[in-house]
């Protein structure tokens, strides 16, 4: 984990989210520091991705702040981000990895330009420096080079996380959003798709949000985790200490529901 | 208590509520307090089950205490682990507490070079020195070089504990948290970890631990106790 500096990255309080009498998530709160990794876990229905959601903008929040502290010093709250603003945000400083890598690329174009057009956005104009580029990332995501021409359609599942995940971090992020990024595959291409994960993470510093239902994941990408229940925080803490010492009664319920291999 | 020790346990108390299990409680450490040097190694002599290893856990912040103070050292200042806050736990852990487990949480795909050279790497160490010092240990705790490059997914027992032993002692941590580290090992790898522990002791870290072993825990011992003995009457 890379030091911060003395002030966190995203500072969350009162997060609430009221679908008519319906609560998707209430009074949620926690820091997130620069290089550091916060896993929001829970089973399904528990408001998670609710959370991530409203922090991304995807949907409106009913109450709550989230302050961000910008690359440039100034402070944001991303709640309340008018759509321009929220656009910019997510083109030089966030990015967002879905569960559904389908929902994050451009599946008419090639491998290459998923990656390169997110350089473009931010100012890069030089066609052998962006192709370089984009041919390095598929390299670091363990993509061969000679597929950059190839259309999305043509990849695994595994290979379309990747391509999403290098399509997100070519423009550097200071932070990513995550919703559950290794759902939906099967164990072996899970492992590989972790463990990329975890170096990409560690090497760039990069913050992290991410969502899971699945321990294990979380317990090797997240430094720290939440853990959610029909809308609220139950617990928080140091994430080996959640997982090996929980304390709340449900936190214990679904550590002890995990089957050992 | 000396004021400078490197550990210092005040009044601690651990108990384990189960509530998946009728909300059973388990009261595992009353009160309990104890102090460590820099140079000392202190050796608890408990029976199994008497909390030896909550004890250590506790102290490396993994198990929550319910009462009572953790004190170590960090850098020039004393840290309570009981009620720091997650991210200075971590940079603790970090620069200052390393942390001997019985079991190695094995990462798939990452070779056992690499997992021992982590927390070098972690700390700044330019990574040609970190993997440098990464063989060395490996070699001096008898892992083989073939090995070094490959998962210790499929290593034995003995070999992931090395491995384990091998990423802790790879960084001169100024506190070490020692819990049954010879406990899988052969005569040969234990007289490797035994050396290992009075270098430790000499260059001045200051370690608790857990040796069941008679005469291991004579080699590396500069005092024994029992938990019995540091709880509260």
């Amino acid at each position: 984990m890379a030091d911060g500096g003395d002030r966190p990255l995203l500072r969350v309080r009162g997060l609430t989210k009221r679908y008519g009498l319906r609560l998707g998530c209430l009074d949620v709160g926690f820091d997130l520091w620069p290089g550091e990794v916060l896993g929001l876990v829970g089973e399904s229905g528990s408001g998670k991705t609710t959370v991530l959601n409203c922090l991304s903008g995807r949907i409106g929040a009913t109450a709550g702040v989230a302050e961000y502290g910008m690359g440039d010093g100034t402070v944001v709250d991303v709640l309340r981000l008018a759509e321009p603003a929220r656009r910019r945000l997510f083109r030089v400083e966030w990015g967002i990895v879905y569960q559904n890598p389908r929902d994050g690329l451009r599946m008419g174009v090639s491998a290459g330009a998923n990656v390169g057009e997110r350089l473009m956005a931010v100012g890069a104009r030089h066609y052998g420096r962006i192709r370089g580029e984009a041919t390095d990332w598929l390299r670091q995501v363990e993509i061969a080079p000679d597929r950059i021409d190839d259309l999305p359609e043509t990849f695994s599942g595994g290979m379309l996380q990747r391509l999403q995940i290098a399509r997100n971090l070519v423009t550097r992020p200071r932070l990513v959003l995550m919703d559950e990024p290794t759902g939906g595959l099967d164990m072996s291409v899970q492992a590989r798709l972790l463990d990329l994960l975890r170096g990409l993470v560690a090497d760039l510093g990069l913050a992290a949000i991410i969502v899971t239902h699945d321990l294990a994941v979380a317990r090797l990408l997240a430094h720290r985790l939440v853990v959610m229940r029909a809308g609220e925080t139950v617990e928080s803490g140091l994430t080996d200490q959640v997982l090996d010492d929980p304390q709340h009664a449900y936190t214990q319920l679904l550590v002890s529901s995990v089957l050992p291999p | 208590m000396s004021d400078r020790a490197a550990i210092e346990v005040r009044d601690l108390e651990k108990t384990f509520t189960l509530h998946v299990q009728g909300g059973v409680r388990l009261p595992v450490l009353r009160r309990v307090s104890l102090a460590v040097c820099p140079g000392e190694c202190v050796v608890l002599t408990d029976p199994s089950g008497s909390g030896k290893s909550t004890l250590l856990r506790a102290v490396y912040g993994n198990y929550v205490a319910q009462a009572g103070r953790i004190l170590v050292r960090h850098g020039a200042r004393m840290v309570d682990i009981a009620g720091a806050e997650p991210r200075l736990v971590l940079e603790v852990r970090r620069q200052s507490l390393g942390y001997v487990s019985q079991f190695l949480r094995v990462i798939p795909r990452v070779p056992a070079v690499d997992v021992v050279a982590e927390p070098l790497r972690s700390l700044g160490t330019p990574r040609a020195e970190a993997v440098e010092r990464a063989r060395r240990m490996l070699e001096r705790l008898g892992i083989p070089e073939r090995l070094w490059s490959l998962s210790p997914v499929t290593f034995s027992g003995g070999e992931q504990q090395r491995v384990n032993i091998a990423r802790v002692f790879a960084v001169d941590y100024p506190i070490l948290l020692l819990d049954e580290p010879t406990a899988s090992l052969d005569s040969a790898s234990r007289v490797a970890v035994v050396e290992l522990i009075r270098e430790a002791r000499r260059r001045g870290a200051a370690i608790l631990g857990t040796v069941h072993d008679a005469d291991i825990r004579a080699a590396v011992a500069t005092r024994v106790l029992t938990l019995a003995s540091a709880e509260a009457a």
